[in-house]
Order: structure tokens, then C-alpha cells, then sequence
């Protein structure tokens, strides 16, 4: 590895200025001069790219639960079809039982729910038979939904097992509404009413006192659209958090069961006829149906209308599995990062460039500046190519869960934000410490190790999300495909296949942008204060 | 090969004298057993909950990170002559650069078996005292961590043995590419890259091939007491598949250096 070449001094560029400009440009020489770090940098590259194919050629065939992986009940890998996808580019469940007319412009529906009741496992899962019982999130009511086809847009009032009156709307949308659980002697009334693409739900306790949960848009809503009353229950999880052994789960479905009168419909209703029928696949048990008894319709589905997350079903592949490489694609940069300012000291080339420029603060910003870009160009072209060859290579192999192109963007920006701030902490720590092979360690432990622990399912839980929290391996939230939903149940931990990380996304970026700024700040203390 | 007496006790002195060689063992211990000790309070088993908890695995946890010091000690064993220019004085006094290198890996051995002898009989007395009040006693159908126990002493032993291993390979990757902050990204890369590349490889098949290719990952089942049958690979031959990366990486180090100009 040979050091730098100095800048030629150019008698005719910007005489008696010390411009930053100049200073930039004497450490971009610098740097692109050295043929052994230009090659680490395309390395990096690389091993980035690299590593996301071989993740996406990996992930064929991943039927099989992995050890530590919840047990899936029933589920075959070919035959799983890749989730519909949701209004907002997502994967989403969307199966539940529809009893519904077609609507055709402005109107509303208004119900009463008397009761809520389902089946979920007996025996925590272990039997075969059922027991009467209700998951959490066992949903019924009204939904208003632009068609039949799973994914569709739609914007729904319900109650539920244990969130009380809930609207949903397009997936991930959920607003509260009344607290508690339907009973009959505790009814709930609920009311959905469209105007133009304007849909306002509305919940009250005696049917005369309205209270307005809550207004949503569905762009783009068909003149005529479906709505009636459903029915749908999640699947039933026996997760438990097993200290030292990872997760052990299992999930089967459950069903529930509501009770509807008082169903009132203003505006135009050309049918006037009720059909009912499964909307999506209907869940192994499939034991939907519903039962009109003059006023009174009892509902029975299963399924979810909800976003989907991945770790439940077969299709676990996310985005995510391909930016794998970042790991390699770190180590690559903080090796170069780190020597961009040890080769200096090693080489006594500090002391020319402190002669030459003695605001010594400007140096180490020109040098921050400097790797900081170039770490974020890697990163993107990088994490860019992974993501999109990653996506070509895995398509017929298995079907990748599908994520918002913003939630893509985000994650290919956040890993290339990511390189380029470890970058500049590795550089802040060469001065720091001088020493290449100490602040190369130090980089890695502090960046990688803490992620690589989180891991590991020797560590339980609550310690691993400290640990995600504090340190800068937060950062890697920003590669989590989809969101920790309130309205799903699942085990959101950062070793499955979601991905799940404690902090958003940009917050634990911040975090690693803090240890940055920590360690920038002590370097500068320090390059001042000490002889070179 | 006969390791003649001078070349060892050259060795001895050069690295000796470097303050830094002292330091860093000493963190490498202190860390270990602090991440183990950590690790063994962070796990507690509720009453009437099974948890598959291996007491030896968690108190050596910090083996894990502690290996990270002692691969950049076994780096700048090598890489410190290059950067000062010593390997020339080295290879002067002594021509047979094999007997340099052997000599090298015996003091480097010696000096990471004495202190991972420490670390891990540190990590386990901490495990076993914090495990022991967290509900992890004969009483709940935990034994007490003991070196009595074989499997136990497999997994501390093995642990140590590790760690001479890791060193090892680190001298071999690091007289094969000089620099310093070049070899410990490679070593740190090939312990850390095989778990987390695993982890999101979906086929089990390769999940399982992955565990077992890595240095990491397959040196480490030497330290798994209970739920043998679930490992990647057997304990010993985990260790010897680090072994080997050990001898490649040694052999590439010792073919290079006999090759090239200093």
C-alpha cells in the first residue's frame, strides 16, 4: 500500500486563498491516487453485489423452517401463491368472508354488532381440535371496498377481540375507536358513509349518539363499489419467547364468529339481494359462511385483512436478504476509511499536509468530506445492484415480498447513508487512535459484532434490543422491509426474516450518526491539541 | 522442522517488548469475561417456563468478542515488522523464513492459550456464580457449571483452543497481505460474514453447509453443552474445521513469505 501524493502546488489556481475547495480537492487526489484503496472501494462494491446474489440463489427453496424458525403447520412451498399486494405497493392479507351488495355512488350502511365469538387451537396449538376462544385481532363489521379482488382498496368499521372499535382503511391505515368488547347486552353500532371518494366511519354504543372515528381517501374509488358485512380471524400464534433458544412458534388458524342486526343502507342499493362469499383464499379451516335470520346475520370467516409481514407464511423472502453484502461491503470501506488517514501518520505524509493546510479542523472535514461521498457512491451502486439484480434472479426461483417502492428507495439510500457515516466513524477513530489495525477492530466491533449478537440466539431477547438501540449497529434499521404493524400480531425480532429492528428506520440511523459525530468531535480535539 | 532455541526466544523478545501486545491480551481477557458475565445476567428462566439455556454457551459468550483482540494481536505480531521495516532485520538475522514464521505461530500460540486459559476460567467461575442466582441450580434441573463435568470442559477447553486457532489464522492472513488494517478486515470478515450471510439464506441446506464451512460458526459448536444433536457440525470436528482454515491460512502466509521480497 503506498501513501498519497501530495498537491502539486499550482502557482496560477486561486493564489493566497486557502480555499476548502482546494483543500477537497488535494484529498480527493489523495485518495483516487492510491491504487490499493481505489481497489478496496470496488471491493466493496463487489462484495456487496456478490453476496446479495448468492443471498437471492440462497433463498430458493426456503420452505423448510430454518432451526429456531417458527414451525409452519400445513404449508406447502410450491403451492404457496405469492400475497396480493395492497393500494400502496405492499404485500397484504386479504382473505375474509364478504356478505355484500354492490353500492353504486354516494350512500351508507349502518349495523349492530351483538357479539363476537371464534374458535382458535385447543391445547395451546398442540391438538388438533379447537376450543372456543378469540386471537386478538378477530375482526367483523362493515367495509365498503372498490371490488372483489383481493387487495383492492376498501375502508372498513369493526369491533375486535381486544382492541375495541377499530377503522381500517387500505391495509395498514388504523384509527381507534370505542374501547371494549361487544357483548349483547353492550352492543356496538357502526356506520360506514361514502361520499365521492370520501369514506367516514362512525361508532356509537345506542345507535342515536354518533361519535366519528375517523375520515379516509381511497383514490381512485369506483362509481360502484361493494360493501356489506364481514368476518375474518388471523391466525392463532403460539409464540414463546424460549430464553437462550430463539423463538419457538406455532401458527395455525382460527375463525370468529359476529353477530349483525339493525343493518340500515341509504343511497343506491341496485341489488337489494345479499351474496355471500370468501374475498382471497380462505384459511385451512375455511369454514366461513353466513346465516340470514330475518333481521339477524351471523357471520362467520377467517383469514386477515391487514398488511402482511414476512416470517408468517412460506413467502419470507423480503428485499432485505439481498443487502446482505452491506455486512462485507462495511468491512471493505472501514479497511480503506480507516487507512485513508493511518497511511498519513505511518507515512509521515500528516506532517506535510498540516504544513500545508494548518487549520488542522479543515483537514479532518475535507477528509470526512472526501470519504464520506465516496463510501455513499459505493454504497449506492452497491446496494443498488443488489436490490435490483437481487430482484431479477430471485423472480421464478421464489416470490419476493413485495414492498412499497418508496420502502425500496429508502432502504437502498439508508444502506449507502449507512456505508458512507461508518466511513467517516472509521475515519474518526484511524484519528483517533493512528493505529490502522486498532481503529479497523474497533470499527468492526462497534458496527458489525453488535448486529452479529443480536443474532445469535444466545443473548434473550430484551438484551439484543438494548443492544440494536445504543449502538451503532442501529443503523441497520434502515434496511427493515416492512414495518412492526400494531394491528398484526407477529414476533418482531432482527433475526427473522422481517428483519425487525427496535428503532425506525431514520432514528437508528441517527444513532449511528450520533457515535459519528462523537467520535468526529473527539478526533478533532485531539488532532488539535497533540503534536502530529 | 526443528524450531532452533534462538529463533524462539527472538521471537519471545520482539514480542515482549511491544507494550502493546500485554494491553491488548489483558483487554481481550477483560472483555471476554465481561461480555460473558453480561450475557449470563441478561438470561434468567421464569419459573415454569422449560428454556433451553446452555449455561456453558451463554457464560462464553464473550469469547465471541474477545476473539476480535486477539486476531489484531496476532495480526500485529506480523504486520508491526512490516510497518517499521524490522522483517528486513528479522529475515537478515534469520534466512530460513519458514523458522521465522513457525517461530512466530509457537510464541503467539503460547502467549493466546495463557491468556484464553484465563478468560474462559474467568467466564466461567462469573457464569456460574450469576447463573446460579438467576434460578440455573441443580434445584430447577440445571447443573452447576463445572469443569468436572466433561462436556464442559470440552466446551472451555475447546474455547481456548479457539481462540489459539483464530490467532493462528490471523497470522497467516496477516504475513500473506502485510498490512495490518487489510488483515484484520479479512479475518474479522471471515469470523463474522459465514453467521450473518447464514442467517438470511433461506434454503436449509445451504443455511446448514454455510454453519459448517465457517471458521466461526463451526469452531464455535466446541462450546455447545446441551442440544448437541441440533449443531451444524459436531463439536470436535467444528474445531477442526477452524483447524484447517488455520493451516491454509498459515501455509498461504509461509508459501508467500518464502516466495516474495520482504
Amino acid at each position: 500500500m503506498t501513501a498519497g501524493t501530495v498537491t502539486p502546488y499550482r502557482p496560477g489556481q486561486q493564489t493566497g486563498r486557502d480555499g476548502f475547495a482546494q483543500l477537497l480537492r488535494a484529498e480527493w487526489i489523495k485518495f483516487r491516487t492510491v491504487r490499493g484503496w481505489v481497489i478496496g472501494l470496488v471491493v466493496a462494491v463487489l462484495v456487496m453485489l456478490g453476496l446479495g446474489l448468492f443471498a437471492a440463489v440462497g433463498t430458493s427453496g426456503s420452505c423448510q423452517s430454518k432451526s429456531g424458525g417458527p414451525a409452519r403447520s400445513g404449508q406447502g412451498c410450491s403451492t404457496a401463491p405469492a400475497p396480493p399486494v395492497g393500494p400502496g405497493g405492499e404485500a397484504v392479507s386479504d382473505s375474509f368472508y364478504f356478505v355484500r351488495q354492490p353500492l353504486a355512488g354516494n350512500g351508507s350502511i349502518t349495523v349492530r354488532v351483538t357479539s363476537l365469538t371464534g374458535l382458535i387451537p385447543s391445547g395451546n396449538g398442540a391438538g388438533t381440535g379447537t376450543q372456543p376462544g378469540l386471537v386478538p385481532w378477530a375482526k367483523a363489521g362493515i367495509i365498503i371496498k372498490a371490488s372483489t379482488q383481493p387487495g383492492s382498496a376498501y375502508a372498513a368499521m369493526m369491533v375486535t377481540a381486544d382492541h375495541g372499535v377499530r377503522m381500517q382503511d387500505n391495509f395498514t391505515g388504523d384509527t381507534a375507536g370505542q374501547p371494549g368488547v361487544v357483548t349483547a347486552s353492550d352492543p356496538r353500532w357502526l356506520r360506514l358513509t361514502r361520499s365521492g371518494n370520501t369514506i367516514a366511519g362512525y361508532d356509537s354504543s345506542d345507535g342515536t349518539h354518533w361519535t366519528q372515528v375517523g375520515t379516509v381517501q381511497l383514490a381512485g374509488l369506483p362509481p360502484t363499489v361493494q360493501s356489506g358485512l364481514f368476518a375474518t380471524s388471523p391466525a392463532y400464534q403460539a409464540i414463546s419467547e424460549s430464553v437462550g433458544g430463539g423463538e419457538n412458534g406455532l401458527i395455525a388458524p382460527s375463525q370468529d364468529t359476529a353477530v349483525f342486526d339493525h343493518v340500515g343502507l341509504s343511497g343506491t342499493w341496485p341489488a337489494g339481494t345479499w351474496t355471500g362469499n370468501y374475498i382471497g383464499a380462505a384459511d385451512a379451516s375455511g369454514t366461513g359462511g353466513y346465516h340470514q335470520a330475518g333481521d339477524q346475520f351471523t357471520v362467520t370467516g377467517s383469514g386477515d385483512i391487514a398488511p402482511a409481514v414476512p416470517g408468517l407464511g412460506a413467502n419470507d423472502v423480503t428485499v432485505a436478504a439481498f443487502l446482505v453484502g452491506t455486512f462485507a461491503g462495511l468491512i471493505a470501506m472501514i479497511v480503506v476509511a480507516t487507512m485513508f488517514i493511518t497511511a498519513e501518520y505511518r507515512r509521515g505524509l500528516i506532517r506535510v499536509t498540516l504544513a500545508a493546510s494548518p487549520r488542522r479542523g479543515r483537514v479532518l472535514a475535507a477528509k470526512a468530506i472526501v470519504i464520506g461521498s465516496v463510501a455513499f457512491v459505493a454504497g449506492l451502486v452497491g446496494a443498488a445492484a443488489a436490490v435490483i439484480l437481487g430482484t431479477q434472479l430471485a423472480r421464478g426461483r421464489v416470490s419476493v415480498f413485495a414492498v412499497s417502492w418508496l420502502t425500496e428507495l429508502r432502504m437502498v439510500v439508508g444502506t449507502a447513508a449507512l456505508v458512507a457515516v461508518a466511513a467517516v466513524l472509521a475515519l474518526a477513530l484511524g484519528t483517533m487512535l493512528r493505529r490502522s489495525a486498532a481503529a479497523v477492530t474497533l470499527a468492526i466491533v462497534v458496527i458489525i459484532v453488535p448486529y452479529f449478537l443480536s443474532l445469535t440466539s444466545v443473548l434473550p431477547i430484551g438484551a439484543t434490543d438494548w443492544i440494536l438501540r445504543l449502538t451503532p449497529a442501529a443503523a441497520f434499521a434502515t434496511q427493515q422491509p416492512v414495518p412492526q404493524y400494531a394491528q398484526v400480531t407477529a414476533l418482531y425480532s432482527p433475526g427473522g426474516p422481517g428483519g425487525y429492528f427496535p428503532l425506525a428506520p431514520w432514528a437508528g440511523f441517527a444513532v449511528l450518526c450520533g457515535w459519528a459525530a462523537i467520535a468526529l468531535a473527539l478526533a478533532l480535539v485531539l488532532v488539535r491539541r497533540r503534536d502530529v | 522442522m526443528r524450531l532452533p532455541a534462538p529463533a524462539l526466544h527472538a521471537e519471545w523478545t520482539k514480542t515482549r517488548t511491544i507494550p502493546s501486545t500485554g494491553w491488548l491480551l489483558l483487554a481481550a481477557i477483560a472483555l471476554t469475561v465481561a461480555v460473558g458475565a453480561a450475557a449470563a445476567a441478561g438470561t434468567s428462566c421464569p419459573s415454569g417456563v422449560v428454556c433451553q439455556v446452555d449455561p456453558a454457551k451463554v457464560s462464553l459468550t464473550g469469547i465471541d468478542l474477545g476473539q476480535a483482540v486477539v486476531a489484531m494481536v496476532a495480526v500485529l505480531a506480523i504486520s508491526n515488522e512490516y510497518s517499521t521495516g524490522m522483517i528486513r532485520i528479522t529475515l537478515s538475522a534469520m534466512p530460513r523464513r519458514t523458522v521465522v514464521l513457525a517461530a512466530k505461530a509457537a510464541v503467539l500460540s503460547g502467549l493466546v492459550l495463557a491468556a484464553g486459559t484465563i478468560a474462559v476460567l474467568g467466564s466461567v467461575l462469573a457464569g456460574r456464580l450469576i447463573l446460579s442466582g438467576h434460578g440455573f441450580t441443580p434445584a430447577h434441573g440445571y447443573e452447576l457449571l463445572s469443569l468436572d463435568s466433561p462436556t464442559v470442559l470440552r466446551a472451555a477447553a475447546g474455547s481456548v483452543l479457539y481462540l489459539a486457532l483464530v490467532a493462528l489464522l490471523s497470522l497467516g492472513v496477516a504475513t500473506a497481505v502485510r498490512d495490518s488494517a487489510v488483515a484484520i478486515g479479512i479475518v474479522l470478515g471471515l469470523l463474522y460474514l459465514f453467521p450473518i450471510v447464514a442467517n438470511v439464506v433461506g434454503n436449509a441446506h445451504w443455511h446448514r453447509h454455510l454453519e459448517q464451512i465457517g471458521p466461526m460458526t463451526a469452531g464455535l459448536a466446541i462450546q455447545a453443552t446441551t442440544d448437541l444433536t441440533s449443531l451444524p457440525i459436531s463439536p470436535w470436528a467444528g474445531l477442526g474445521v477452524l483447524a484447517a482454515w488455520a493451516a491454509a491460512a498459515l501455509l498461504a502466509g509461509g508459501l508467500v513469505l518464502r516466495l516474495r521480497d520482504a
